[in-house]
């Protein structure tokens, strides 16, 4: 026996709530958002410091309460949260394989978000050398043992990374006795925005740019790092007793490499067009997922859109998804989102073309059509910042094939 | 659990070291009615070299032909075929095609098949490359030709000691982890150990302690007769999107220097590559290594283009007991009622059943068996089903939760490996019972809610303190 519903959800973090909301909103009865986890929210639950909330809901909120009254608005308008629902296959026709510490089930929906976030890329997959002793974690597992679990895992870490989450991490730290010993970023400029990387010196905390930390140390816990200058130049040794891991997001798109859905190897996400459609178009995907990453904002409102499109759909009113073009990163761009475009419905669906770098670069910014440059402009860019064009300022009548997206240097 | 022993009893046999050849040995004494006694110096069982390795049930088929190890390898072999069912090991018969990839080496493959006759393995027979790429249709097309071995196996390398040795407890032994030998004394009739939690006193020794035999041959001061000299293996784990790409181990064709780099599929649904094989004098760190790393990554997508997108799960790196010499190194001391097994550098898995019987020949040639083994008693302690093949605990009912998202490891196993006669004894120990953290995120999502079901539980634990302390 096999339940069917309109719309099942995966996860339910700002994303996946925010779309279902708008879907009961635009009347849909079955929405059923499925988290694995024991308490909706995704991350925010556990980021517990401002800002969120403010576009949403008006005012400044920390994470938890951001994600409790996601939660609390999705049950409030008839939203199933299925909690402790682990979705362990995706399979055609919306059939969706789950574990439930009741037994295993099978759920059969009209249309699939998934809506699955982002995580941190690791120590083994970064390749990070040296001893592998206890105390190195990403900022993530971090924030779950203080906000979920209450406990502290080191008093004296290094932090890899400077990104946006460092600084997170930086203040989960502090506001828990943790003193950092050092930050280190492998580029010779932090990543976030200038005030913001000001924090660290503030509170005294070493920065080195333009260091990788080359060997960690220790038999059971972590004892110090190795820190060596990228030109190859001058190596220290820093007593630490863990190392945080900060950013260099992934999608968390396990479910959809074990899938037959295609996967973008540029984005490490499920390929969509610009209504979130996948190559199987019975599934949707917002959020985290197709990029890593974004604000909890921006992905609260893409889910939101993406939503609309999904409900358009079973209305019948989407363009069929088999006229698309296709949209490929060029020279000196690490990815662009969404990976195809059909035929331009302009009330609907994502506004803009999402770009990123890998490296800082600047230049200018094109898109083509074979010879034919359909967009330009100037661009400095930086790893990890929005790169975003608007959708409407191009003229895609007539195309077909592939655009390539470039920056000229 | 660093209570002082009272142990005045004493053993009929005391094993030193339990990695998978300890572990094994205990089970073989314990089977026949000794009194048995293990004593570790780490949290857990498996601390040493036997933590990592490639995790293949091998024939023998390239072990020198008529030496103890080759003799190891087939016994310990047949044994575990014997028995895992009982012991309730997962085996997947994979097989495994030894490539070759040059005109070199595809000149020495009709030497390689003439040896595997020899060892007793016939059922080898080569591969045109057209074969194997019908059996495996993602390896590269540069591949000249093959020889496949059909008995090459995967086996869980965690589970399998740690099966031997709950049969020893079930029959009566005793395990001491967090116990370090210190030094030994024989008085003509039996031994007096001393270690960091007080004096064990036994009949025979038998020092199985991998990594450190000739330290601890030194400390029971018989005179050593080997030294250990390290060598180091580093690996690179795949995600599980890659299993699909490969369902045979494939071997490289061994060099004069090296037994070569592996690409092998795992029990637990991953893609293995390594080992390096690299000397050190160190016994304690085993360090990955950036270069390495990419180097086996890069040996490993020439073999298997399409894994040129796949993730990396995991990273390690182990140290085997190698030695001057390429034979296994035991000998009976007669004299001073010790065996010594040591130097059991690359095959200890496999051989490990065999080198038991082994020792335990030497043994019987002076003591009788106390009982006859028809009388074993088997473990009834449930192991975790941990192969990826096999219904994993997440399919049943009653779980609790899930607790390791990318390795559905539940809490109830969890719990299950935290209880029992011979519970997790630190987090590594832990994740070789469960794969808790062993996935793809490395404990992003899982790291604090495991710091949370082992408070307590470990003498290092996940967690330092808590937010309220």
């Amino acid at each position: 026996m096999r339940e069917m519903i309109d719309v099942a959800i995966i996860g339910s973090g700002p994303a996946g709530l925010s779309a279902a909301i708008a879907l009961r909103k635009r009347g849909l009865r079955q929405v059923v958002v499925l988290e694995r986890d024991s308490e909706a929210g995704g991350v925010p639950r556990h980021c517990a410091h401002p800002p969120y909330g403010l576009r949403e809901f008006g005012r400044i909120m920390t994470g938890p309460s951001y994600a409790q009254r996601l939660a609390d608005d999705a049950r409030a308008i008839g939203v199933q949260i299925r909690l402790l629902h682990s979705v362990t296959q995706l399979l055609p026709d919306g059939v969706l394989e789950i574990a439930t510490p009741n037994g295993r089930q099978r759920l059969q929906a009209k249309r699939v978000l998934i809506a699955t976030g982002v995580r941190e890329t690791p120590r083994s997959a970064r390749l990070l050398s040296g001893d592998r002793p206890l105390g190195v974690l990403n900022t993530g597992a971090l924030q779950a043992y203080i906000a979920l679990q209450g406990l502290i895992p080191f008093r004296r870490p290094v932090i890899l990374g400077s990104e946006l989450v460092s600084l997170s991490a930086i203040a989960t730290c502090r506001s828990h006795g943790i003193r950092p010993a050092a930050v280190i970023e492998t580029n010779a400029r932090p990543t976030a925005r200038f005030p913001l990387t000001l924090l660290p010196r503030l509170l005294g905390i070493p920065v080195f740019l333009g260091c990788a930390v080359t060997a960690i140390h220790g038999t059971d816990r972590v004892e110090a790092v190795t820190l060596q200058s990228t030109d190859g130049g001058t190596t220290r040794d820093i007593a630490c007793d863990g190392v945080l891991l900060t950013g260099r997001f992934l999608p968390e798109a396990s479910l959809i490499r074990a899938s037959h859905l295609t996967l973008d190897p540029a984005t490490q996400g499920p390929a969509i067009d610009q209504f979130g459609r996948c190559s199987d178009p019975r599934y949707f995907a917002a959020g985290n997922i197709l990029r890593a990453v974004e604000t909890a904002g921006w992905s609260f409102r893409e889910g939101q859109r993406i939503a609309h499109c999904l409900a358009a759909d079973l209305e019948g009113r989407l363009p069929s998804a088999s006229a698309s073009l296709e949209i490929r990163a060029g020279d000196n761009l690490k990815l662009v989102l969404p990976q195809r475009l059909t035929s331009p419905s302009k009330a609907l669906g994502k506004q803009t073309l999402e770009l990123r770098v890998a490296q800082g670069v600047t230049g200018r910014l094109r898109l083509r059509h074979g010879d034919v440059t359909l967009y330009e402009r100037p661009l400095t860019a930086l790893p990890e910042r929005r790169i975003l064009i608007p959708i409407g300022a191009l003229d895609l009548a007539n195309l077909t094939g592939t655009i390539v997206a470039e920056i000229l240097t | 659990m660093n209570s002082h022993l009272h142990s005045a009893d004493r053993q009929d046999v005391a094993v030193i070291g339990a990695g998978v050849v300890g572990c094994a040995i205990a089970r073989r004494f314990a089977l026949t009615g000794a009194r048995v006694i293990v004593i570790e110096k780490a949290a857990d069982i498996l601390a040493g070299a036997s933590k990592g390795n490639s995790a293949i049930l091998h024939t023998g088929f390239d072990a020198p032909s008529g030496s103890l190890e080759w003799q190891c390898m087939q016994a310990g072999y047949a044994e575990f075929l014997d028995i895992r069912e009982r012991l309730g090991l997962p085996l997947l018969r994979s097989t495994a095609i030894l490539a070759a990839w040059t005109e070199d080496e595809m000149s020495k493959l009709d030497q390689i098949a003439a040896k595997a006759w020899k060892n007793g393995v016939t059922d080898v027979r080569p591969l045109s490359p057209a074969e194997v790429l019908a059996r495996e249709p993602h390896l590269s097309r540069t591949l000249l030709g093959g020889l496949l071995v059909p008995g090459e196996f995967l086996i869980d390398p965690w589970s399998t000691p740690l099966a031997y040795l709950h049969q020893a407890i079930a029959n009566g032994a005793t395990v001491l982890r967090e116990t370090e030998v210190l030094s030994g004394r024989f008085d003509g009739q039996a031994w007096t150990l001393e270690t960091n939690r007080g004096a064990v006193l036994a009949e025979t020794v038998i020092n199985a302690a991998g990594l450190w035999g000739d330290v601890v041959d030194d400390r029971l001061q018989v005179g050593r007769t080997f030294d250990i000299r390290p060598r180091k293996g580093q690996f690179v784990v795949f995600d599980k999107a890659a299993a699909r790409l490969l369902s045979a181990i494939i071997l490289p064709v061994p060099t004069e220097r090296t037994k070569g780099i592996v690409l092998t599929p795992t029990i637990f649904g991953n893609l293995l590559v390594g080992p390096t094989a690299e000397e050190q004098a160190d016994r304690i760190h085993a360090t990955v290594e950036q270069a390495t790393l990419e180097q086996l990554i890069a040996k490993a997508q020439a073999i298997l283009p399409a894994l040129a997108d796949m993730p990396v799960t995991a990273t390690y790196a182990g140290l085997r007991p190698a030695t001057a010499h390429s034979e296994y190194q035991i000998r009976h001391d007669a004299a001073h009622n010790l065996i010594v097994a040591g130097g059991i550098r690359s095959t200890g898995l496999t051989g490990a059943l065999g080198i038991a019987q082994h020792v335990a020949k030497l043994y019987n040639e002076r003591h009788p068996h106390k009982r006859p083994e028809s009388n074993a008693i088997w473990p009834t302690v449930a192991l975790p089903v941990l192969a990826e093949h096999e219904a994993r605990d997440w399919t049943r009912p009653g779980y609790g939760e899930i607790v390791c998202h990318c390795e559905l490891v539940t809490k109830r196993e969890i719990e299950a490996a935290l209880t029992g006669p011979l519970p997790a004894g630190d987090s590594s120990g832990l994740k070789r019972r469960t794969r808790a953290g062993m996935g793809r995120c490395q404990g992003f999502y899982c790291h604090a809610r495991i710091a949370s079901l082992t408070q307590g539980r470990f003498t290092t634990p996940l967690a330092i303190g808590s937010v309220d302390a």
